[in-house]
């Protein structure tokens, strides 16, 4: 197995077609003649070496193949394709990299191409600020599987975040994960055939709007886990899609998205002050909206700092067009819950909460106004499924959360979007 | 001491030749390896120059049982100063490098490679019989702060080129046991280098890693008798530290059986993974902290649920349960070659045997379990 040595002409040959093409934009284009393959992965990283405050990278028009990760690491870069169906980044040959593209940087963009099948995440983005992806698609080819990698869009530990028009597809965790962030928008967006289709987490200020979510194991989640740098809060998902979220639950056993259960409309885990409002929400076959805590998803006592609060709460849900849902229940629990107390042909309402409550937060046996569970939501009725105690006494309490709370205010980034 | 100063005075000696000093390349990059005359491949041997000085970690980070030899270059009359637990504080001037290389399995080459002892470096002299040179990896310390620069060894294996790119190389290893595997060794590129160099992901700023005195406190390998602290500060590499290396954090030597199982695996998880998995490295992310004064918990990955892992779980609950090896993601993400699910995330794409032999035996030996 003789080893060849890469011939530096390659690299020579690049940085002289690399002239600038205008006000700092440098074209990445392939040398002429040469086959639209691998021999494109060297210029291009070298273009993200290279690159310099200001730069536009342009991505030519056609499918390229990558066996290394891409990596940026310098501020103020914008990536550009000739458009999500056109310029085509394929890791299908990856042999190294936990990643399709790792951008460690701020004021990054990301706009029309797409990245395919990656051996772990497409897109990360890890520590920054204002970041925008837009008319990205990342996606997994063929038939979801749990070997497809974690996520496609995946900003984490990032502030003035805007995700749109995207399209994310196949993702074994979350389509569009947006992680311990702080100030986001997502819109516009597509996902589709994923775990989890759009996932907010430990993220605070974060406003999930005109997007559609199908055909994934869930929705929309919006979730707190313990042992991280920050918890999160102050979520609003509206004007959304969520529908026919029932793909069979293909995450990897061990992560937190393995243990939602298919069909799944929005979830929200221990996350506080969630508004969820004017979307529409149709045909989750477990339940259009959960409301749970970090004490149903099946972690260790052990395993969390005594500090972590894994309650929902200040959850308020309303104004929703939901139907549908609820009529045939992923796991035991919730099939046997659903045929005792609604009959075979029966459904689940449209939410559905857990019914675990912080009891060192109580006051004269109940929560404080600012903390409750607030569903006030026409048509919808609310299940406790009593998860607290093994199921043993679900009741319908729609009555008893019918209240509200001041509603939060519009996201606004720092470029002024939003609002 | 009087005995330290001996074998000092005595590897001194040995270079009684003057080749030219050592180039510091205060820009820019040069396109061979010579051009900074640290080491030089001729008469096979590669041969180190005098202020190139070699050096070793009580227990290196795992890079597919590519064996290493590393150096550092100080400007004339300015040591580094000495940290308790950071990397050293090296002066502007300093050249750090690290070459990779194999033993070869068969002559002539074939890409076929095998893993075992070290060759000697004796009189900064290092024989090339049956040896395989791959890459050499600088750190050089400039006004604005490190810069990695990446060489790989040419196939006459004369000199190494710039690649700032990086590069696949398919090589085979051939076990102790006689199997043998293919693998794609891995060249990073130069972005590549930070993600393990950059060990703070807010102010991104590179920076060594092995160059700190718990990784340092041991015997040296290259000069008899003294204790490689020692060795630096005796030779004027380092400046202000303790006056005895009892006195100086230490990491055990991973494969020192007379160490405890918790100092060794610790070790091995300190060199191999903190660098990231740290309060402010690129995997604070996850909540993982694996700095070696880190007390054991849920931060250490006790009964820890992974949190963006996705296949890295290998279908586990946490990342360590104490007792059961085969339950626990650290195993699972250790052994993987899978590339979206191992760790480390980059430069390795084999299992370490022996490194995971070590983690599990450490998880079987704990009490415990994770409540549920």
């Amino acid at each position: 197995m003789p080893i060849k040595i890469r011939p530096l002409p390659a690299l020579a040959a690049f940085l002289t077609a690399i002239a600038l093409t205008g006000c700092g934009r440098r074209e990445a284009a392939p040398a002429a003649g040469v086959a639209a393959t691998s021999d494109y992965q060297e210029t291009l990283m070298a273009a993200l070496l290279d690159a310099k405050p200001g730069d536009v990278i342009e991505l030519p028009e056609g499918t390229f193949s990558f066996d290394r990760s891409l990596s940026l690491a310098v501020d103020g870069v914008t990536i550009r394709g000739k458009g999500m169906e056109k310029t085509v980044l394929s890791f299908k040959g990856q042999v190294a990299g936990a990643e399709g593209l790792l951008v460690t940087a701020s004021d990054f963009t990301a706009e029309d191409f797409a990245i395919e099948d990656t051996k772990g995440d497409a897109l990360k983005v890890n520590e920054g600020e204002n970041i925008v992806i837009r008319r990205v698609r990342t996606e997994w080819t063929g038939a979801p599987k749990t070997e497809n990698g974690a996520y496609g869009i995946y900003p984490v530990q990032t502030t003035n975040v805007l995700l749109e028009s995207n399209v994310a597809i196949g993702a074994s965790d979350a389509g569009i994960y947006v992680g311990q962030s702080k100030n986001v928008i997502v819109r516009y967006n597509r996902a589709e055939k994923n775990v989890a289709g759009i996932e907010i987490e430990n993220t605070f200020d974060a406003d999930v709007y005109e997007n559609v979510a199908t055909d994934n194991t869930g929705g929309i989640l919006v979730f707190n886990m313990p042992n991280l740098a920050q918890p999160g809060a102050r979520t609003r998902v509206f004007k959304n899609e969520v529908i026919g979220n029932n793909r069979a639950n293909f995450g990897h056993p061990g992560t937190p998205v393995a243990t939602i259960p298919a069909g799944s409309g929005v979830v929200i885990n221990s996350n506080d002050q969630v508004e969820i409002f004017d979307n529409d929400i149709r045909d989750n076959k477990t339940t259009n909206v959960i409301v749970s805590s970090i004490h149903s998803s099946g972690l260790s006592k052990d395993g969390m700092a005594a500090d972590f609060d894994g309650y929902p709460e200040g959850v308020y849900i309303y104004g929703n067009r939901m139907g549908g849902g609820g009529t045939n229940p992923d796991g035991l629990d919730l099939q046997t819950l659903k045929i005792a107390k609604f009959g075979p042909l029966g459904a689940l309402p449209d939410v559905l909460w857990d019914g675990f409550v912080n009891d060192s937060k109580l006051v004269g046996g109940s929560l404080p106004a600012a903390l409750r569970l607030c569903v006030d939501n026409a048509g919808a009725e609310v299940i406790n499924v009593d998860a607290p105690n093994r199921f043993k006494a679900p009741a319908l309490v729609t009555e008893d959360v019918r209240c509200s709370h001041e509603k939060l205010p519009a996201v606004v980034l720092a470029n002024g979007i939003g609002g | 001491m009087r005995l330290v100063v001996a074998a000092f005075a005595l590897l001194l000696g040995a270079c009684s030749r003057e080749p030219a000093a050592p180039v510091f390349h205060s820009e820019g990059y040069p396109p061979q390896l010579s051009d900074w005359r640290l080491m030089a491949a001729q008469d096979g041997v590669l041969e180190l120059n005098p202020r190139a000085i070699p050096y070793d970690l009580a227990t290196p980070l795992f890079s597919d049982y590519a064996l290493k030899l590393r150096t550092v270059t100080l400007p004339e009359g300015a040591p580094a100063a000495y940290r308790d637990d950071d990397v050293f504080d090296f002066p502007v001037g300093t050249i750090l490098s690290k070459t990779f290389y194999y033993p070869q399995a068969s002559a002539p080459w074939t890409g076929d490679v095998s893993y075992g002892v070290s060759p000697t470096v004796e009189g900064g002299v290092m024989p090339l019989n049956g040896v395989r040179l791959i890459e050499t990896r600088l750190l050089v310390r400039r006004e604005a702060g490190w810069v990695a620069i990446p060489y790989v060894w040419n196939e006459g294996q004369t000199d190494a080129v710039l690649h700032r790119t990086g590069a696949i190389r398919n090589l085979t290893l051939h076990r102790p046991d006689g199997a043998a595997e293919d693998f794609a060794y891995s060249i990073p590129n130069q972005n590549q280098c930070a993600g393990c160099h950059a060990t703070n992901n807010t102010t991104r700023a590179l920076a060594p890693i092995g160059p700190k005195a718990r990784h340092l406190n041991k015997p040296s390998t290259f000069a008899d008798g003294v204790n490689q602290l020692d060795y630096w500060m005796l030779s004027g590499l380092l400046a202000g530290g303790p006056a005895a290396e009892e006195a100086a954090p230490r990491n055990a030597d991973w494969t020192d059986a007379a160490s405890t199982l918790d100092q060794r695996a610790r070790a091995y998880l300190d060199v191999n993974c903190a660098h990231c998995h740290s309060d402010v490295g690129p995997a604070d992310t996850s909540g993982l902290d694996l700095r070696p004064d880190v007390p054991f918990g849920p931060k250490f990955g006790a009964c820890k649920t992974p949190v963006a892992a996705g296949g890295g779980s290998g279908g586990r609950p946490f990342d360590i349960v104490p007792g059961a090896p085969d339950a626990s993601i650290f195993v699972y993400r250790m052994e993987t070659t899978r590339p979206g699910d191992m760790m480390p995330e980059l430069g390795r794409s084999l299992t370490h045997r022996e490194g995971v032999d070590l983690i599990a035996g450490w998880i079987a030996a704990m009490q415990g379990g994770c409540a549920s």
